[in-house]
């Protein structure tokens, strides 16, 4: 009777030394791709508004909606907001947990500023009947002006979270790895909004 | 816990900049805001395609100042990955962008109903 054995060196399929990665090694190139996702998202509303931006149905233009003056604090609301978060990131870097949370606090602060300005003017908008069902250039508006809000909005959410772990927790490697990522997603809304006020704000008004 | 923080605190190749970095990037950024919000406000240049080149070109070069300054690029970073993968991106964004706007405006300007009546209106 013959039996058949196994060999004793069977083939393995890991390495029994695996190489060590610490943990989160990749987060950062991770939420970079998440971003330039994003990045491509943006740039499909920023195409939508690009064809349509010219369809008023007979409705207001942009010269009869927007004031430049709202949309120039709203620029610098934000702009400041990124060289506050900047300057957080440089507390974090000298591991002053306290000064984080104030530079922190400035800019939810700052984003408040651009989300309150921003719902202000939709609801002026809505209020005169400029809805955006009103026409083909007053949806694509809404809907690429609007998801950039939600952004922000998120960011604000994102960044609270943040402040109350930071207070319970300290500076920890993995809350570094937080408010670098989120210092990513800050910034990155920035570059948005420069697309934003350019093409759909100052470009309709020339 | 010590030799963790050592560790994973600034392995990840994103320099988080300097002071110096981040006003100098700040400064440019509100020089190349507010010249072409006043360029729009006061009525603009005297032909428009050249405002509408500043408005966009400013806007262009703002982008480069925020992703030097404020988002730390460089070639270097994540073994040059964040980079590569920034590129692709704005390839894909030019294609798409440049495509669509492409192939809707001869759609609209050859689909118009206008169209032929701006033939019949030109003087025979």
């Amino acid at each position: 009777m013959s039996t058949i054995t196994l060999p004793k060196d069977r083939a393995t399929f890991h390495l029994p030394e695996e190489p060590h990665h610490p943990e989160g090694h990749s987060t950062m190139l991770g939420f970079w791709i998440y971003l330039m996702s994003d990045c491509l998202m943006f740039a499909v509303l920023f195409a939508v508004f690009a064809v349509l931006g010219n369809n008023f149905a007979a409705g207001p233009g942009p010269k009869d909606l927007f004031e430049l003056e709202l949309i120039a604090l709203n620029t610098a609301m934000l702009l400041f907001s990124s060289i506050t978060y900047g300057f957080a990131m440089l507390a974090m870097v000298k591991n002053n947990s306290r000064q984080v949370l104030i530079w922190l606090g400035v800019t939810g602060l700052f984003g408040l500023a651009f989300l309150g300005i921003e719902l202000y003017e939709f609801h002026h908008l809505i209020h005169i009947g400029a809805t955006p069902q009103r026409s083909a250039f007053l949806s694509a508006f809404f809907t690429l002006v609007g998801t950039h809000g939600l952004h922000v909005t998120f960011g604000i959410i994102w960044l609270v979270t943040l402040m109350v772990q930071v207070h319970k927790r300290g500076l920890t490697a993995a809350n570094q790895r937080r408010l670098g990522c989120l210092s990513l997603f800050w910034h990155f809304l920035d570059v948005i909004w420069i697309g934003v006020f350019t093409f759909v704000y100052l470009m309709g008004m020339i | 816990m010590a030799s963790h923080s050592h560790n994973d605190a600034h392995h990840d190749g994103h320099s988080h900049g300097s002071m110096k970095s981040y006003v100098i990037g700040f400064v440019l950024s509100v020089i190349l805001t507010a010249i072409p919000f006043w360029l729009v406000m006061t009525g603009g240049l005297e032909s428009r395609g050249w405002t509408v080149a500043v408005v966009v070109g400013m806007a262009v070069v703002q982008i480069i100042v925020h992703m030097i300054f404020f988002l730390h690029m460089t070639s270097s970073a994540e073994e040059g990955w964040t980079m590569t993968a920034l590129i692709f991106t704005i390839i894909v964004v030019v294609i798409m962008l440049a495509g669509s706007i492409w192939v809707m405006y001869h759609m609209n300007t050859n689909m118009m109903p206008g169209h032929d009546m701006d033939l019949m209106s030109v003087p025979q």
